[in-house]
Parts: structure tokens; C-alpha cells; sequence
């Protein structure tokens, strides 16, 4: 490592630092001193750093030697506001940090108070933080939001000097990042001189991190400063070439589980990571059925009991367990033990995803990491080797930050009455300082103000129950003080599908069904209700015999079922990177780069290449051939699966407007498959339609728009708006409302506002969000422009290599959405055909 | 929100769309906008309007769009122009809350006057407003008694036969290639008839729900659920295939 040697350097170190430094037998590195001497001379920085750099250290050096030089507060002196705020993404990163903290602060005994404030901290020690606040507060962006909705932020944050964001690149791309950027703002407000030090990862754009850090002015766009570590070791990232045939299809992997296995078992402990959560308790199950040794293997995932997940996180600390099977809940840097493998399984569907993990392993930057990858099937093996690529070449496929959303907007600028009465120029000023809505127009921020005041509606007639009102002083100020605990009651930007806690109970003797016993983690609603008493299903790493629902709870009894249905949650499926999907498409391209790939891939791929063609990088291929009595249209647009899903609603309306009898699609992340009654390969040749036309990218117009406002997703999308916005409460003061409860209102509540006021606000809102989120539909238009004129079209007479895969998916899945009629239908059939049996007897 | 769709929509045959059924000896017809009509007697009954939800909300602070009871009455005037009955019974919750009648925009008052007109108009009280309607056309009762039918809001456990009943919001779920499709629907088992709710901003509860238990013979019950743009109907045995 380099060593700071400059005489001015050392200097800014206070004795008590430079002592412990070389008592450590430590030298302070380069980044941090760098950092200390750059924030102490008040500049805003941004510190870019692999894991493993120090980075926790280098973020409070300049607090920490800033307060030691202050001493401790001498008691009987004015009122002494908090010094340094310390932001993370997760509660348990702030209790992590903490203890980091107090070693160096109780080992150099410096002057110093540090404590922490998250959900749990008890409501005796919040009021007394209050009143006698902490040096160094560590806090999430949630209790910040609390903090300064309160009427005694002003004198809280008074002498804030430090603002310190961990993990900036994953808190500023979600909608916490924007509510904390107003957040930020207002402490820049309260506190004009403070400076803030951003810490992060590697991102493809560090100009957005910079700017978000530092308040931003009309028509000019200031930057934080830069502070850069050097990289730390490369890691040693190697594809699983397995000894057994890697399947077409699927993503279970389950043909390289001995290999897995031995792998865990020639290391001390590691980390495996899927992509999905029902990916994770299949992994899980295989294992286990393998683990001859009783390898302590552990799982880990969202949605399993908060105790249980702390056990395991305990187990791990301890180094007690050999593996642990877990989704994203562990890509961020809690410190875990010893941890010198990790086993990506699946493919990774993003390049900066897979660095992260990657960066698990063997925290220490000085020696590498080291990965193995598992690709579950011939698609995710070429996905591997792009990843890997560019995982060697420092490709970064990080999201951006985004424009600040509406009903974030909403919930501040209430949370702003709830502290005091505002100005709305005032406050609108504020706002834009902000850098993800500096650009939000005058007249935008009006409407939020008066949503929030009567819901916005253009028919007024809630005037009379207004939240917040303006004074005589033209200031807006709550109407009373219910309006302020509301409010606090349901902040955040955090908001779940409806769940079910899944509790064990023991099945009685004439299948009665028992008392409660442990609670196993939460289940989706919608999930449950496909499921039948006696119907079983995988779960917490156990098959479960589902029991029923009673209360808000579903109960589960052991079960012994060789063949669970498994559990499908919603959004655990990361759709593939722009990125990779490209580098994929390039490799596909080049067969000089097929010389990576394990030969049974290469061979697929020089089979395709004899019977039909490659996709070449810029093109578009299409295949059609007959199978059975119908035909099939195959396209290779490597968009990901969502963008594919909505390419095949779309090409199905179009093909039916035509005349062609579409009857289905299924689309992978790589791949769409059409199939029809009539001979696709003959219309497109005799152009009924033209595959121009069909792919013309008009398509995204209407049908899209009629289409979209109908879907799930846009009701999903809508429900989350309204609840951050505060529209809908998800808890009201003295009864909690049930995820249920929230779910079947907001559908109405969507499809009343659309049909009266498509232009609302909210809709506004939810429709941005919806293209933001959903930026599949931005590829899908990216796709379709970039292939006019360039569709190949092959005709052949039975099916080819490459469509295997999605030919495969064909049954596992079915249409949503406009189908349910027909579901409805098929089940009246029934009833019908019974009904006529019963007249001829 | 189809129904509003479906309301506006030129329907030629209405026989396609609706079902018929028979409850305690007494023809009916399940209109899929979520009204129940007796041909014989042409009696009309709608239940659970819940008219004036979104008022009700923004009272205790929550904005909810002040359209519902425009879009029921919508819905409400399209059924009624469908079977012109002599007798309209709105079975109760007829506003969501108990203020809710005496608040009611003036518009929405004329509207139903309109409708009102030239019919016996009859308001079932129910659990969310007890206490009648207030400078509306028509009557308030508990219970009607008509043509052998017993109409009231809740269903009671006691006198099934004949009984048609709302209160619960019944929704029946399909089951089909694991996908689940859940609608409103008219529940009967030829003894009662649990009716859908008709206010556009109301939910449903499942007939599998504990609270449905008891109420009807299960081998015989059926549920007419609310497609979009007709009844299908349903066994219940046969609603998870």
C-alpha cells in the first residue's frame, strides 16, 4: 500500500491517531489522508474505494480528529447539536458500524459519543437523543426523514458539520435515495456549512454521486470532490466447466450440485449466491440432499423470519458454517467472518451485481477474491463468460440515479408542514437544490402541494377537510395534529406486497389442525391463493403442508412430499443488463471468442450455425418452422425476459389484427417464442404481414398504452406511488390496516381516477415510474429501432438448436392478463357440460 | 372496473350475458353489472352501493378520488334503463358512512331522483349506515318481505330459505393452470343469494372466508362471478380445477 509521507499530511493526524496508527503497527493510507486533509479543509468529497480499502475509517477521520481537537462539551454549555451523521442503507449496517467505531474511539479514549438510531431503538432513549444528542448519530434515511419532520430540527441540527452516506451507490437509485436527497437538503439548510463524504463502490457514473452529494443552483451543476483508492487485488473468477451436460433449459443447476458441493467442502466457509428466492430453497434442498458430511449449510433471504435470518447472520460472524445460500440481502457490506469462496449460481445479469459479490469474499483488499460460477443452463453459460469479460475489464452496469419521483415529493413536502409552517417558493427552492429534482418545474411542485393539501382533484369538494392549509401569512400548516402523527406513522418508501406470516402448527389426529408453533418467515398473498389445503410447497428450507389461512396467518404443517410446488415470489427476477445482453449478442457474433466456451456449448452453437444462422450483433433473427399442428415464430432479441413479455403481447395483438390465429407466447430472458394456427413462415414471406410491419416500432404506441393501463404492473406501480404519496395509509393510528385491505382499494382507487381523471397528479407519477422502472420498455424501443431493415428471417422445416431453450419454457408459463377471461370461461365450461349431462339423463 | 366499461357498451342480447337462476322457487336473472332482477315482480335489487367511500376517507384524512359515487350511479342508471323494473331495493350500505346521505353533492342527489322516478324505491338499511337515508326519494325499512323473497342486508343463519342477502361481498377465486382469477359474484344455493356489491370502489371477500361459513349447502352452491362482459358460472366444487 502506498504510505502518506509528507510532513503536512501527518499533521492533520492528532497525536492520539498517529499513536494508534503505529501501535497498530498501521499506516494511514493514502485515500484516507487524502480525504481528512480535503474534508477538514471543508470540501464535499465522494470516496470511491474497493471493499476492504478502510473505506468506514476514511469516512470519519475527519470527525473524529475534528472532535478530538474540540474536546468533550464541558457540562453546563449551551446546547450542543449533533456533529456528524452517519447514513446507511440498512439498520443493521448502522449497529455494524457502531461497534467498528467505538474500538478506535475506546482504544485511543477520545472525547467522543457515538450511539445509533433505527427502528429499534427504544422510544426513552430517542426522547433523550433528543435532548442530549450524540456526537456521531448513526441513523438510516427513514429516521432522518423523522428527524427533521420534527419542530426541534433546527436545534438538533444546528452545528451538523459531517454528513457521512455508506453505500451511496445503492441508496441514491431507489426512492430512498430521493427522499434523502430532500432530506440532504434541508439539513444543508439547517446546518449551511456542512460538508458531506460520500462512500461507494466502483459505478459506471461517478459524476452522478458527485453531484447528488452537493446542493445544486439554477442553470449550474456543482460537483462533490473525487477521492479515489487504488483497486485492490484482482479476483480469480472461473465458470464451473462441468463434467456433466449442461441443460438447455431451467435454472436450478441441478446438474452441477456434486461439483458445488465438493467445492464448499475444499473451503473454509462459503457464500452462495441465486438470483431468486425460490432459486435460493431449491439450491438449498439440493444440497442438503447431497450433504453426506452434515456440512453446517445455512440459507438466507428475505422473506424468512427476522430471528432465524439473525441466527444465521450470528452463525456466520462466529464462523460456524461452512455455506450459506442467500439472494440480495447479502450483497451489501455487513462483515461476515471468514468468508474465501463464493459460488454465483445462475447467471448474474449484471456486471456490477457480480463485482459486489464477488467483493465478499475475503475481505481483505490485498489478497484476491475468488468465484466460481455456475451456469444453470447453454444461454447462461455465454451470460457467464460476458460477465466475466467484463468483470476483468471494469465494465460497469450500475443504474442511474434517476429523476426524483412525485409521490416522494409529497410525503417531504407534508413531513415539511408537520415540522413547521412553510413558504411554498421557500420550500421549492429547497427542493431543487436537491440534484435529483433540480430540474422539477414550478408549476409540478404547485400540484404536489395542493395533493397533498386535498388530494389535488379538479373536482373540489374535499376543500373543507384539507391536511394542511395556508395561514393568513400565506404559510402552510397542518390542519391538526392527527395529520402529523399519520404522517409519521407511515414514512418511508418501503412498500410490500401484501404477505402472510407462515406459521408451523402439528396436524391432529383427524386432521385437525393444532395451536401455533414457530413462525417461518412471510409468503406473497397472491401466492397462497393458488394453493389448497394439502397442497405443498418449499419454503424456509422445508417442504410444508399448507393447512389454511386463519387470521393473517397461513398455517403450514410438516410435510414429506418428494414433489413440492414451489414458492413464486414476486420481483425476485433481476431482468439482464443492457450490457450483457450486448456482449452476448458480440460473442454469438464472433466464433473467434467461442474458444472459451466449454465444447458441448460450442458445438450447439456450430449446429445453429449449419441449420439455420447465428444472430448476427445488429440484426434481428427470426425463425419459423411448423411442430405438430402449429407454427412456430422464434425471435432473438436478448432484451430480457420482461421486455420480451411485453414484445410478445404486442406481436400476438398484431398477428390476431392480421388474421394469423396467434394462439400463445413465452419469452426467456433471451429469446421469444409466437405460436399460431396459421403457417407464420408463409405470411411473413408473402409479407401478410411483413416482418417490417409486424416490428414496426409503432407498436408501442396505442396497443402498448391500452395495454399498459390495464396490467398488473401499473397497478402495482400505482399502489406504491399512493402509498408514499399518502394517498393510501398502510397504518392508521390505533388500527393497522392489512396488506390486504391496502391492495383491493388501490386497484379500485386506480381504475376510478383513470376513468375520471386520466391526468391526475398521482397517474402522472405512477406512469413515470412505471418507464423508469420498467426500462424494458425504453429497451424494447431502443431494440426496434435499431433493427429496421435489419430482420433475417429463416424459414426451416422443423425446429432449431438455438430454440430449444424457449421451446422448453413453452407450458411453464402462460399469459397474464387478458387470459383471465378465458380462465373464467374454461372453469363456466365446466359447469356447462355438467349442466347438459344432467338434462340428457 | 369493467362494469363501467360494460355499462356504456350496446348490449342486443341480454339473455347472453346474464344467468338465471332460481332461488327458493323464484325466478331471477344475474345481471353481470352486479344487479339481481326478478322478472315476475320486476324487482330490481342492487346492493352494497357504498355511495359517497371517497368522502367518507377524505374526512379522516386520506384524498381518495371524489368519483365513486358518480361511477356507481353510472352503473346504477345503466341497469336500471336495462330492465325499466317497477321496483328498485338497494339492500343496504347504501352510503359508507352514516353522514354520508346528508352530505351527498346536490348533482348526485338529482341523479337519483331521476332514476327514482316513476318506481317504488326501497333503501334496506345497513351495518355502515343504520340510520336511513336522508332527502332521498323512496322508503327505509330493515326487512322486505316480496313474493315469497326475504330481503335484508346481513344474512342471518337462522331462516335461509328465500333470503336474499348482501353485506358480505362475496368473491369467488378460479383456479386454472396455477393461475388464480378472482371476481365478485352472486352466491346461492337455491335456498339464499348473497349478492355482489355493487359500489365501484368496494372489495370482495372470498366464499372460502371464514365468515361465509355455514351459509350455504356447499354441494349445491354456485357463484355467478362478474366477468367482463358477462356471468360465468361456477360450481363451487369446481372453482379450483
Amino acid at each position: 500500500m502506498s504510505i502518506i509521507d509528507s510532513a503536512a499530511g501527518l499533521s492533520l493526524l492528532p497525536k492520539p491517531f498517529a499513536d494508534w496508527f503505529a501501535a497498530k503497527g498501521w499506516q494511514p493510507r493514502a485515500h484516507q489522508m487524502e480525504l481528512l486533509a480535503r474534508a477538514t479543509a471543508g470540501e464535499s468529497l465522494l470516496l470511491i474505494a474497493p471493499t476492504g480499502a478502510g473505506k468506514t475509517l476514511a469516512g470519519f477521520l475527519p470527525a473524529l480528529t475534528d472532535l478530538t481537537r474540540r474536546g468533550r462539551v464541558p457540562p453546563g454549555s449551551a446546547f450542543t447539536g449533533i456533529h456528524t451523521l452517519y447514513i446507511s442503507p440498512l439498520k443493521a449496517l448502522a449497529v455494524d458500524i457502531e461497534r467498528n467505531l467505538m474500538k478506535p474511539v475506546t482504544e485511543m479514549g477520545l472525547p467522543i459519543t457515538v450511539e445509533t438510531r433505527t427502528g429499534d431503538t427504544p422510544q426513552a432513549k430517542r426522547q433523550r437523543q433528543r435532548l442530549n444528542p450524540p456526537d456521531i448519530l448513526l441513523t438510516t434515511p427513514e429516521q432522518l426523514a423523522l428527524l427533521i419532520a420534527n419542530g426541534e430540527a433546527p436545534r438538533f441540527f444546528k452545528d451538523l458539520k459531517y454528513v457521512v452516506f455508506d453505500e451511496l451507490h445503492s441508496l441514491v437509485t431507489s426512492k430512498r435515495g430521493h427522499l434523502l436527497s430532500l432530506g440532504l437538503a434541508r439539513l444543508r439548510r439547517l446546518a449551511p456549512g456542512l460538508a458531506t463524504i460520500g462512500l461507494s463502490a466502483t459505478v459506471a457514473e461517478p459524476m452522478e454521486l458527485r453531484r447528488w452529494l452537493v446542493g445544486q443552483a439554477p442553470g449550474v451543476e456543482s460537483h462533490a470532490g473525487l477521492v479515489t483508492a487504488p483497486g485492490g487485488a484482482k479476483p480469480i473468477v472461473t465458470i464451473l466447466k462441468s463434467a456433466e451436460r449442461v441443460p438447455w433449459s431451467g435454472h436450478s443447476a441441478k446438474y452441477a450440485m456434486p461439483e458445488v458441493y465438493a467445492a464448499i467442502r475444499e473451503h473454509r466457509t462459503s457464500l452462495l449466491f441465486v438470483n431468486t428466492r425460490s432459486q435460493a430453497e431449491i439450491l438449498f434442498q439440493e444440497l442438503w440432499n447431497i450433504n453426506e458430511d452434515t456440512l453446517p449449510i445455512a440459507l438466507h433471504h428475505g422473506s424468512l423470519d427476522v430471528g432465524q435470518r439473525r441466527k444465521v447472520e450470528q452463525a456466520m460472524a462466529e464462523n460456524r458454517l461452512r455455506a450459506v445460500v442467500a439472494t440480495s440481502t447479502l450483497d451489501l457490506g455487513i462483515d461476515w467472518g471468514d468468508v474465501d469462496l463464493v459460488i454465483h449460481v445462475g447467471a448474474p445479469k449484471g456486471a456490477s451485481r457480480l463485482a459486489q459479490r464477488i467483493g465478499r469474499a475475503n475481505h481483505r483488499m490485498d489478497e484476491p477474491s475468488r468465484a466460481i460460477l455456475v451456469p444453470a443452463n447453454r444461454f447462461e453459460v455465454m451470460e457467464c463468460q460476458a460477465a466475466l469479460d467484463a468483470n476483468y475489464l471494469g465494465a460497469q452496469d450500475t443504474p442511474p440515479v434517476g429523476e426524483g419521483t412525485l409521490d416522494v415529493l409529497a410525503q417531504h413536502v407534508l413531513g415539511t408542514a408537520c415540522a413547521a409552517p412553510f413558504d411554498e417558493d421557500a420550500l421549492f427552492a429547497e427542493v431543487t437544490s436537491a440534484a435529483p429534482y433540480a430540474d422539477l418545474p414550478r408549476e409540478k411542485f404547485g400540484r404536489i402541494v395542493q395533493f397533498v393539501a386535498t388530494g389535488g382533484y379538479a373536482l373540489k369538494t374535499y376543500e373543507r377537510y384539507a391536511r394542511i392549509r395556508r395561514t393568513a401569512e400565506g404559510l402552510w400548516r397542518v390542519s391538526n395534529p392527527q395529520v402529523a402523527q399519520q404522517y409519521r406513522l407511515n414514512l418511508g418508501t418501503i412498500v410490500e406486497m401484501p404477505m402472510l406470516n407462515v406459521r408451523m402448527v402439528r396436524r391432529g389426529a383427524k386432521g385437525t389442525v393444532g395451536r401455533g408453533g414457530a413462525s417461518l418467515g412471510k409468503v406473497e398473498e397472491y401466492f397462497l391463493e393458488m394453493l389448497s389445503p394439502g397442497d405443498t410447497f418449499l419454503f424456509s428450507g422445508k417442504v410444508l403442508r399448507f393447512e389454511g389461512i386463519r387470521e393473517n396467518e397461513c398455517l403450514v404443517s410438516q410435510a414429506f412430499s418428494l414433489d413440492p410446488k414451489v414458492p413464486a415470489y414476486a420481483g425476485g427476477k433481476f431482468p439482464l443488463s443492457t450490457y450483457l445482453a450486448d456482449q452476448v449478442r458480440g460473442m454469438l457474433d464472433d466464433p473467434q471468442r467461442w474458444g472459451q466456451l466449454p465444447e458441448q456449448v460450442r458445438d450447439w452453437l456450430a449446429l445453429q450455425r449449419d441449420v439455420s444462422a447465428l444472430p448476427r450483433r445488429d440484426e434481428l433473427l427470426i425463425e419459423t418452422f411448423p411442430r405438430g399442428s402449429r407454427h412456430y415464430m422464434v425471435a432473438y432479441p436478448f432484451e430480457g425476459r420482461l421486455a420480451h413479455q411485453t414484445l410478445g403481447m404486442l406481436l400476438t395483438r398484431r398477428l390476431e389484427r392480421a388474421g394469423r390465429r396467434p394462439l400463445g407466447f413465452v419469452a426467456t430472458d433471451y429469446s421469444l417464442a409466437v405460436w399460431a394456427l396459421d403457417d407464420l413462415g408463409h405470411a411473413f414471406t408473402i409479407e401478410r404481414p411483413s416482418l417490417r410491419d409486424l416490428f414496426d416500432e409503432d407498436m408501442l404506441g396505442d396497443d402498448l398504452e391500452a395495454w399498459l393501463d390495464e396490467s398488473f404492473m401499473l397497478k402495482r406501480t400505482f399502489r406504491n406511488c399512493a402509498v408514499i404519496a399518502g394517498l393510501i395509509e398502510q397504518r392508521h393510528p390505533g388500527q393497522e390496516k392489512t396488506g390486504r385491505q391496502v391492495t383491493v382499494s388501490a386497484d379500485l382507487i386506480y381504475d376510478v381516477l383513470r376513468s375520471h381523471e386520466p391526468d391526475h397528479i398521482l397517474l402522472e407519477a405512477t406512469r413515470a415510474d412505471a418507464a423508469a422502472g420498467l426500462l424494458d420498455i425504453q429497451r424494447l424501443g431502443d431494440m426496434l429501432a435499431r433493427i429496421r431493415g435489419h430482420i433475417a428471417h429463416r424459414r426451416l422445416d422443423r425446429i432449431s438448436p438455438l430454440a430449444v431453450p424457449v421451446m422448453l419454457e413453452i407450458g411453464r408459463e402462460t399469459v397474464a392478463g387478458e387470459a383471465q377471461d378465458f380462465l373464467l370461461a374454461e372453469a363456466a365450461e365446466d359447469l356447462i357440460a355438467e349442466a347438459m349431462g344432467e338434462a340428457g339423463r | 372496473m369493467h362494469r363501467l366499461a360494460l355499462a356504456s357498451m350496446e348490449i342486443e342480447d341480454f339473455g347472453a350475458v346474464c344467468a338465471r337462476t332460481v332461488v327458493a322457487g323464484v325466478e331471477a336473472v344475474c345481471d353481470p353489472l352486479g344487479a339481481l332482477y326478478l322478472p315476475e315482480t320486476r324487482l330490481l335489487v342492487v346492493s352494497d352501493l357504498h355511495l359517497e367511500k371517497g368522502a367518507a376517507f377524505a374526512r379522516r384524512g386520506m384524498m381518495l378520488p371524489p368519483y365513486d359515487t358518480l361511477a356507481t350511479l353510472k352503473v346504477l342508471e345503466a341497469v336500471i334503463a336495462r330492465h325499466d323494473p317497477a321496483i328498485v331495493v338497494s339492500l343496504g350500505d347504501n352510503f359508507h358512512d352514516r353522514v354520508g346521505s346528508a352530505h351527498l353533492p346536490e348533482v348526485f342527489r338529482a341523479k337519483i331522483a331521476d332514476l327514482a322516478r316513476g318506481r317504488e324505491w326501497i333503501w334496506i338499511n345497513g351495518n355502515h349506515d343504520p340510520d336511513g337515508t336522508v332527502g332521498l326519494p323512496g322508503r327505509s325499512a330493515d326487512e322486505l318481505h316480496h313474493a315469497g323473497l326475504t330481503f335484508r342486508h346481513e344474512p342471518s343463519l337462522l331462516s335461509p330459505l328465500g333470503e336474499i342477502a348482501g353485506h358480505l361481498h362475496p368473491a369467488a377465486t378460479v383456479v386454472r393452470r396455477e393461475k388464480a382469477v378472482r371476481r365478485p359474484c352472486f352466491a346461492t344455493d337455491g335456498r339464499r343469494l348473497l349478492m355482489p356489491a355493487f359500489g365501484i370502489m368496494t372489495g370482495g371477500l372470498d366464499l372460502r372466508h371464514r365468515a361465509m361459513t355455514g351459509l350455504f349447502e356447499k354441494q349445491s352452491l354456485v357463484a355467478h362471478m362478474l366477468g367482463r362482459d358477462r356471468i360465468y358460472s361456477v360450481r363451487f366444487a369446481n372453482l379450483r380445477g
